[in-house]
C-alpha cells in the first residue's frame, strides 16, 4: 500500500511522457493539460490501491488511458478501421527502394531518418484511428511491452497485438506521404 | 527482399516488429538472429525500422508548460487539505 504523501515524488517526474501522450490523443494542448491534471488527481485519490513496488508507470498510463476514453473522445463512435489492406510491412523502407538504385549519393534511409520532422511524426501518430493511435503510441514511444498495453488499455494481448500491427503500417503509410511530399522517396501509392 | 524473396526472409520480416519488441522466445530469438547475420538485405531492413523506431520515439516528445506543473501541484495541494491530510 503506497502513501499519499509520496505521491507527488513519485509522480510528478512521469509528466512529460503522460503529457505527450496526452496531447497525441487529445490532439490539443488545452484538453492534454485537463487530462494530465485529472490524471493526476484521480491517482492521488487512489494511490492507497496502488501497490508500491509494481509499474508505477504503468498504473498511471492506465489512469490517463481511461480517462481520455471515458471523457475526452467523442461520446459515439462507429467502429473503427485502419485502412491499410494495400499497405505491406517495411512500407516505407521498400519505397526508399524506389531510390536507393537512382540518384542519391547519400542513402536514401539517411536522408528520410534524418530529414523527417518532429512535426511530421506528431501529425502522422495524429492521424491514426483512436484504438490504433494509443496501442502504437504506447508500444513505439513509450516501450511498454504487449502484456503491459493489454492491463493499460483493458483489451486481450491478441487485439494489442492486432492494433499495433495495423497502426504501424498505418503510421508508415502516412510518414511514406509526408516523405513523399518532399521528395525524399520515390513516390507513394496515392501520390500520383 | 522482393516479391520471389526466400522463405526464411519471409519469415523473418513477418517476425521483425515481434523481434524489435522483444515479445519472442530464446529459441525463436536465436533463429531471427542466424538468419540477420547471415542475410545482409534483411539485416539492413531490420535496421533500418529499428532506427526509424528510435527516430518517432525521440521526435514525438513535447515539453510540459510549467503552467501545468504549477497547477497540477496547486490541484495536488488543494485536494489534500480537503482530505484534511497533512502535508
Amino acid at each position: 500500500m503506497a502513501e499519499r504523501a509520496h505521491f507527488s515524488d513519485l509522480a510528478m517526474e512521469h509528466m512529460p511522457a503522460l503529457y505527450t501522450a496526452a496531447l497525441r490523443m487529445t490532439r490539443n494542448p488545452a484538453d492534454a493539460e485537463d487530462l494530465v491534471q485529472e490524471t493526476f488527481l484521480k491517482a492521488y485519490r487512489s494511490f492507497d490501491k496502488f501497490e508500491e513496488g509494481t509499474n508505477l508507470r504503468a498504473w498511471l498510463y492506465r489512469i490517463l488511458t481511461n480517462t481520455f476514453i471515458n471523457s475526452y473522445r467523442a461520446a459515439k463512435r462507429r467502429p473503427e478501421k485502419a485502412d491499410v489492406e494495400d499497405v505491406e510491412d517495411l512500407y516505407l523502407y521498400r519505397r526508399l527502394g524506389d531510390l536507393r538504385s537512382g540518384e542519391l549519393g547519400r542513402s536514401a534511409e539517411e536522408e528520410v531518418l534524418e530529414h523527417i520532422t518532429d512535426d511530421e511524426v506528431k501529425a502522422a501518430i495524429e492521424s491514426l484511428p483512436e484504438s490504433f493511435r494509443i496501442a502504437v503510441l504506447l508500444a513505439d514511444v513509450e516501450g511498454f511491452s504487449y502484456k503491459e498495453i493489454a492491463d493499460i488499455t483493458e483489451v486481450p494481448i491478441g487485439t494489442v497485438m492486432s492494433r499495433i500491427h495495423r497502426g504501424r503500417r498505418a503510421l508508415q503509410k502516412a510518414l511514406t506521404d509526408y516523405a513523399s511530399a518532399r521528395g525524399l522517396v520515390g513516390s507513394s501509392d496515392t501520390a500520383r | 527482399m522482393g516479391p520471389e524473396e526466400p522463405d526464411d526472409c519471409q519469415d523473418t520480416i513477418e517476425r521483425l516488429y515481434h523481434y524489435l519488441d522483444g515479445e519472442l522466445t530464446d529459441e525463436r530469438r536465436a533463429e531471427i538472429k542466424q538468419h540477420l547475420d547471415d542475410c545482409s538485405p534483411c539485416l539492413q531492413a531490420f535496421d533500418f525500422e529499428a532506427e526509424l523506431r528510435h527516430v518517432i520515439a525521440m521526435k514525438c516528445r513535447d515539453h510540459v508548460p510549467e503552467s501545468l506543473r504549477r497547477r497540477v501541484r496547486a490541484a495536488l495541494a488543494e485536494e489534500e487539505r480537503n482530505a484534511g491530510g497533512h502535508p
